[in-house]
């Protein structure tokens, strides 16, 4: 189903949840709706269902205005955060409700009911209670619940918030891969940035009641359109005396700008192991910090603290030690604009070789 | 040690004393004379007219309260069209009736609808008393019942929450079909506990019926003020046989209402 959402605002009392927002979402895409909590993404979930009205905006699906829509008639399914599972029905029924709801026959629903149950690994478990199941059961009988009437757009509420780290990740290429292919466009919400990322072809953003960003992971952690999103997106250090950096002395000439610098930007060596040494600066490690799969390597340029990843396969590095960095470039900004600056230090070294 | 032992003796005597002892009182006096004279104390036309008022009043009571009841409790958790002022307002009122005296409850109505009233005049005018008459004794029934219905069933639709109600709407489901499918199964045996309470309080309620009804024998007595009226003419034998029967009633209620509170606890 195509979504197309204009001006959408919600206010409860005077509070002003929801300020403003607008997008498009192009039918079949899996969309992750991420955000600081409180942001509003619950609300603009709930309005989309019609569990809650817009104080003013308009929604449309198909072209078709369903502002005035009772949720009943949106053909929307529902995964809550909870899973809000009929927990006086057995799993059967609880998959077979919405079924029931519109008339079909026995056989019927039978039929569908047994094909969701297989195609989310509850078979044997049709005749439990919601108590009965595990977590993530349950979680997979909450998506069958919601996919039964066949609806045109999913909508999930932090599906995996109430799951253990491990099972999630399993779970959501699972859920991953059952949409895709039952190809329904889906929205879902999450405050993990890692889970948006990996699952969803697009992101938005949403702080405050404001859309900050929509858009492929990619495109949200290669031009954060906001200073929000760049620090809210991926790890970074904020500098604000941009003076010590090499090769951004003068980027600095609009006052109050200030870098964002993430890990990635920053290449660091023992004395040598960097080609282009006139683009480097000297920087002294503070803090070595062990992440299963790398080193967190705390430094220090002068006076400014960049922190930064090392491959176990390298060099141990030893705190005190001297190294040197080159900063590939960084994400500057003030409160007029924002703009990602390359270090000019860093002439491509190719040509010379040609 | 041995004074918990005391403590906790005493309080069984104490609940012997205020329970039983007057249970095994009353069961003794009733076949004090023999069970013929209880046989006939019960048989007696008034006894068998006051026990018909009760049980009139008591069914038509519960229905109306359950009905009623479970409605309100709906309105004032789930209902969005009522605003929060006046839910709060309502929500007060609901206590009202615990708050206030039976007998003065009773007395506020006879100044309402007693017959030299406007609105009294009026229904008797179409033929319809209300003061002194079984519908005044309903009303008053209903009055001091009314809290329960509602105070049992809120919590209940408060825990369960309105997700499951939701997500039956996202799934088609109209409220009528979402009702009886989803809140019903969770909320039934809060209204069953409800039920079994009305019906023990409306069995058992005295004061505001006594000042409504007027206690006309054979025509606006109850039980309750039938066995007031034999205590008064010191038909003890009477009076003990009649309240023998509304104390097996009240014993059957409690084993119901212990039923009740397991399952709601369950579920
Ligand atoms: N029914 C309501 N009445 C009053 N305020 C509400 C209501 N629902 C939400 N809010 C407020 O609106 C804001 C947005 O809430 P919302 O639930 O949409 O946030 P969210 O982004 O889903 O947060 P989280 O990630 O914590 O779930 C919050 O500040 C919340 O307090
Ligand atoms: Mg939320």
């Amino acid at each position: 189903m195509h979504i197309e959402v204009r001006g959408l605002n919600k206010s409860f009392g005077d509070f002003h949840a929801v300020k403003d927002v607008s997008f498009d979402i192009e039918k079949g895409k899996l969309i992750g709706l991420l955000g600081p909590s409180g942001g509003g993404k619950t609300s603009i979930l709930r309005m989309l269902a019609g569990l809650e009205t817009p104080s003013s905006g308009d929604i449309v699906f198909h072209g078709k205005r369903v502002n005035d829509l009772p949720p009943q008639e949106r053909g929307i399914g529902f995964v809550f955060q909870n899973y809000a599972l009929f927990k006086h029905m057995t799993v059967y029924d609880n998959v077979a409700f919405g079924l029931k709801v519109k008339k079909q026959s026995k056989e019927q629903i039978r039929e569908r009911v047994m094909y969701l149950v297989e195609l989310t690994g509850l078979k044997g478990f049709e005749h439990r209670y919601p108590h009965q199941l595990s977590g993530g059961q349950r979680q997979r009988v909450a998506f069958a619940r919601a996919l039964a009437p066949e609806p045109q757009l999913l909508l999930l509420d932090e599906p995996f918030a109430a799951i253990d780290a491990k099972i999630r990740s399993e779970l959501r290429t699972w859920l991953k891969d059952l949409i895709e292919s039952v190809g329904i466009t889906s929205i879902f919400v999450t405050h993990d940035q890692e889970e948006a990322i990996e699952v969803a072809d697009e992101i938005m953003i949403i702080s405050k009641g404001r859309l900050e960003q929509k858009g492929s992971p990619w495109d949200i952690y290669k031009e954060p359109a906001t200073p929000f999103v760049a620090s809210f997106i991926g790890e970074s250090t904020i500098v604000e005396d941009l003076s010590e950096l090499k090769g951004f002395e003068h980027a600095s000439s609009e006052s109050g700008t200030k870098a964002l610098i993430r890990p990635e930007y920053i290449e660091l060596g023992k004395p040598g192991e960097i080609k282009l040494v006139s683009a480097t600066m000297p920087a002294v490690v503070k803090h070595l910090h062990f992440r299963g799969s790398e080193w967190m390597v705390e430094l220090e340029v002068g006076s400014t603290k960049l922190i930064t990843y090392r491959s176990l396969e390298k060099d141990v590095l030893h705190p005190g030690e001297q190294v040197n960095v080159l900063l590939h470039r960084a994400y500057l900004f003030n409160d007029s604009r924002s703009w990602i600056l390359e270090n000019p230090l860093k002439v491509d070294p190719m040509p010379m070789f040609i | 040690m041995s004074i918990r032992r005391l403590w906790i003796g005493l309080t069984y005597v104490v609940f012997g004393l205020l329970l039983i002892v007057p249970l095994i009182q009353i069961a003794v006096g009733a076949w004090s004379d023999g069970a013929q004279s209880f046989v006939d104390a019960l048989l007696r036309p008034q006894s068998l007219h006051a026990l018909m008022m009760t049980g009139i009043i008591v069914v038509v009571v519960t229905a109306i309260n359950t009905l009623f009841g479970v409605m309100l409790a709906l309105y004032l958790v789930r209902g969005t069209w009522l605003g929060g002022k006046i839910k709060r307002l309502l929500n007060s009122i609901v206590d009202l009736p615990f708050a206030v005296s039976p007998v003065i409850g009773g007395l506020m109505i006879v100044l309402l609808l007693g017959p030299n009233t406007i609105i009294g005049a009026f229904f008797e005018d179409i033929g319809f008393k209300v003061v002194y008459a079984l519908p005044g004794m309903i009303l008053a029934t209903l009055f001091v019942t009314f809290p329960i219905m509602v105070r049992e069933v809120m919590p209940v639709l408060q825990e369960i929450g309105s997700q499951q109600e939701e997500a039956a709407s996202m799934m088609g489901a109209y409220p009528w079909y979402t009702f009886w499918m989803v809140t019903w199964p969770s909320i039934r045996f809060g209204v069953i506990y409800g039920v079994v309470l009305t019906v023990a309080r409306s069995l058992g309620e005295f004061g505001a019926v006594l000042v409504v009804s007027g206690n006309i024998m054979n025509k606006t007595q109850t039980a309750t003020t039938l066995v007031y009226q034999d205590v008064e003419n010191f038909n003890v034998v009477a009076a003990n046989g009649v309240a023998l029967v509304l104390a097996a009633f009240s014993v059957g209620l409690l084993l119901l209402m212990e039923w009740a509170k397991k399952r709601k606890e369950v579920h």
